[in-house]
């Protein structure tokens, strides 16, 4: 960083083009210009995108801390005081508690479910030869590029027919369904990768099918599971499409849902700040989590597109 | 393993493919089946019309606009987004000051740093990201032009979401906003791969930067760079089109049908309007954009594939 000021030493070994400039003193300027001029303008540019990423997200946070009344005269302002019942507001009388439980119930069942559900069908087409192997797998695979809207019409009376519409279990078994593409697709290649001696091993040794799966396959898969787990986390504690449609039960609303709602509803009810609050207190536990858990999400999120 | 073999995998296949078939798979073959009924959704009875839906969509004006803007999210959402990817996925990898000793490129100082922050918007939902931005806009006490007002630019005061030429690309700089950090990290992964000793090599041969980038960087990244292209194309064409013309404009779908896009009208056929038949004839339609859009881009991207 500190590049100009001191002569320093240069490495002499590669032959970097030749400039004539006005560059730092120092006892061969020429060869560091490239690198230097570089350097200067590939961290102006990369700043300015951090600031422009950062800035929105400081906003929100600052904006949750203010008044109704400052929000609209001085949206840059520094709040006046810390007004933290904005917060307790969000909390209590906006039903932001409500939502949150709804998304946790919701999430943390079809987590689960997703889960078992993909690490069985992955293992079986992984490791097992039988007719329609293929077709099932493909079948699973095409989910992924289909544009879900598309089924969403019909899927509306699906569910209301099973009596599902507007019940928590009714979203899991949905989230599940449209997370399984993904999910075997990860998850086969990566039983793929692990060795068959082992449960060759355990089922010489008696153990059954099912067992050997449990036992032994499943704790081997765990990094696969954590990526694949990760994904779906986010994409269905983010989803918002799927509850839309399936999902209008004021009581059962999910946090994406329950935002937008309550930001449409301020129209009438003007308690901005309440909803500025609201907004901040769903994002930070995601980045929280995403500031500690880094470097699993981003293996997680970018597994897919590297295979 | 033949004992009990198929017994197993019929246990383990049953569950997970029949609530595949029943949410996924048969909404998907009833939805082409109903295109050709004219079904309200909101009666069980229905009759089959033939083609009428289709030649229906051919004359309907707010269909056609909503496939240019699908079409524009599509082919334009993945340029940028893409390419400022790379470009910034360069300057972290590459654009570092040489060290006495170290390898002839580098990456930044602090790139850990960028990738970190770049990918914040990655992790939160569309939903939020949209709502967030829909208040940024707000033409009198938004932060954008808070800040035009902030520096000097107090005449240029544009309405953003409330203006029909402009919602549209109000939208999609919220998309390219929100997107940029994953392909940022994504493409990052694969130079970080590259070895160092072929831009030694091209350096020494007195290539620029500039050009190791065209010569090196992006022919070795061309796989990476091709999924990343469909994977944006899917989601810009689909779920995150529709969150964020959804929620961010008014209408929804902008002033003047400015910002509608196939998936929305798709919704508001079928939810608002009672159409449900000609709802799921605009999804399909939206199906074979999807899919030729795929079809293209892996044809067009198809090259040879390059061991290093």
């Amino acid at each position: 960083m500190k590049t100009t000021q001191t002569p320093a030493p240069v490495p002499a070994e590669s032959g970097a083009p030749v400039t004539k400039v006005d560059a730092p003193p120092g006892p061969r300027p020429k060869e560091k210009k490239e690198g230097t001029v570089l350097n200067a303008f590939s961290h102006g540019i990369l700043v300015i995108w951090a600031v422009m990423v950062v800035m929105p997200l400081l906003w929100a946070v600052m904006t949750s801390f203010k008044d109704d009344r400052s929000i609209f005269s001085s949206p840059w302002s520094l709040p006046d005081t810390l007004h933290f019942d904005n917060w307790s507001r969000a909390w209590t009388e906006a039903n932001m508690s409500d939502y949150f439980l709804n998304t946790v119930l919701v999430v943390g069942g079809s987590l689960i479910g997703t889960l078992v559900l993909g690490s069985m069908a992955a293992y079986v087409l992984a490791r097992f030869d039988f007719p329609g192997n293929r077709f099932i797998y493909y079948l699973f695979i095409g989910g992924m590029s289909f544009p879900i809207m598309l089924a969403l019409v019909p899927l509306f009376y699906v569910v209301n027919n099973m009596g599902l519409l507007n019940t928590i279990h009714g979203l899991i078994l949905v989230y599940i369904a449209y997370s399984l593409p993904f999910t075997v697709f990860f998850l086969t290649a990566f039983f793929r990768t692990l060795p068959t001696s082992i449960a060759e091993a355990a089922f010489v040794d008696g153990a059954s099918h099912s067992r050997t799966f449990f036992q032994i396959m499943l704790p081997m898969a765990k990094p696969g599971l954590v990526s694949v787990g990760i994904f779906n986390f986010l994409g269905q504690w983010n989803q918002y499409m799927l509850p839309t449609v399936l999902n209008t039960d004021p009581d059962k609303r999910v946090l994406t849902q329950g935002l937008v709602q309550l930001a449409v509803s301020q129209g009438y009810k003007g308690d901005w700040s309440g909803l500025f609050a609201g907004l901040v207190m769903a994002m930070l536990p995601v980045l929280a989590a995403y500031i500690i858990f880094q470097r699993q999400v981003v293996q997680g999120l970018t597994a897919g597109a590297l295979k | 393993m033949q004992h009990g073999k198929y017994r197993f995998i019929v246990g383990f296949l049953a569950l997970p493919l029949g609530l595949y078939a029943l949410f996924v798979v048969w909404p998907f073959i009833q939805s082409i089946y109903y295109s050709f009924t004219d079904w309200t959704g909101l009666s069980p009875e229905f009759k089959m019309v033939g083609f009428d839906n289709y030649s229906r969509l051919l004359d309907d004006e707010i269909f056609w606009k909503s496939l240019q803007h699908s079409l524009l999210f599509a082919l334009l959402l993945p340029v940028v987004t893409i390419g400022l990817a790379l470009f910034f996925a360069f300057m972290i990898n590459v654009g570092g000051r040489k060290r006495k000793n170290g390898p002839v490129v580098s990456g930044v100082r602090g790139s850990s740093f960028y990738k970190i922050v770049y990918f914040f918007p990655q992790v939160l939902s569309i939903a939020i990201v949209a709502l967030l931005f829909a208040f940024a806009y707000n033409p009198d006490s938004g932060a954008i032009n808070s800040v035009l007002r902030g520096i000097g630019l107090g005449d240029v005061q544009p309405l953003w979401l409330g203006d029909p030429d402009l919602a549209l690309w109000a939208v999609m700089a919220v998309l390219v906003w929100s997107t940029v950090g994953f392909f940022v990290v994504l493409f990052s992964a694969g130079m970080a791969s590259i070895p160092a000793e072929m831009y030694e090599a091209a350096l020494l041969d007195g290539a620029s930067r500039f050009t190791t980038f065209f010569r090196i960087t992006l022919p070795l990244l061309w796989d990476t760079v091709q999924s990343g292209w469909v994977y944006m194309g899917i989601l810009a064409l689909g779920a995150e089109s529709f969150a964020v013309v959804q929620i961010m404009t008014t209408g929804p779908g902008g002033p003047d049908y400015s910002t509608t896009v196939m998936v929305l009208y798709v919704y508001q056929k079928a939810f608002r309007d009672g159409q449900a038949a000609y709802a799921t004839t605009i999804g399909v339609a939206l199906l074979v954009v999807t899919l030729a859009f795929a079809a293209v881009v892996m044809r067009l991207g198809r090259r040879e594939r390059l061991e290093y």
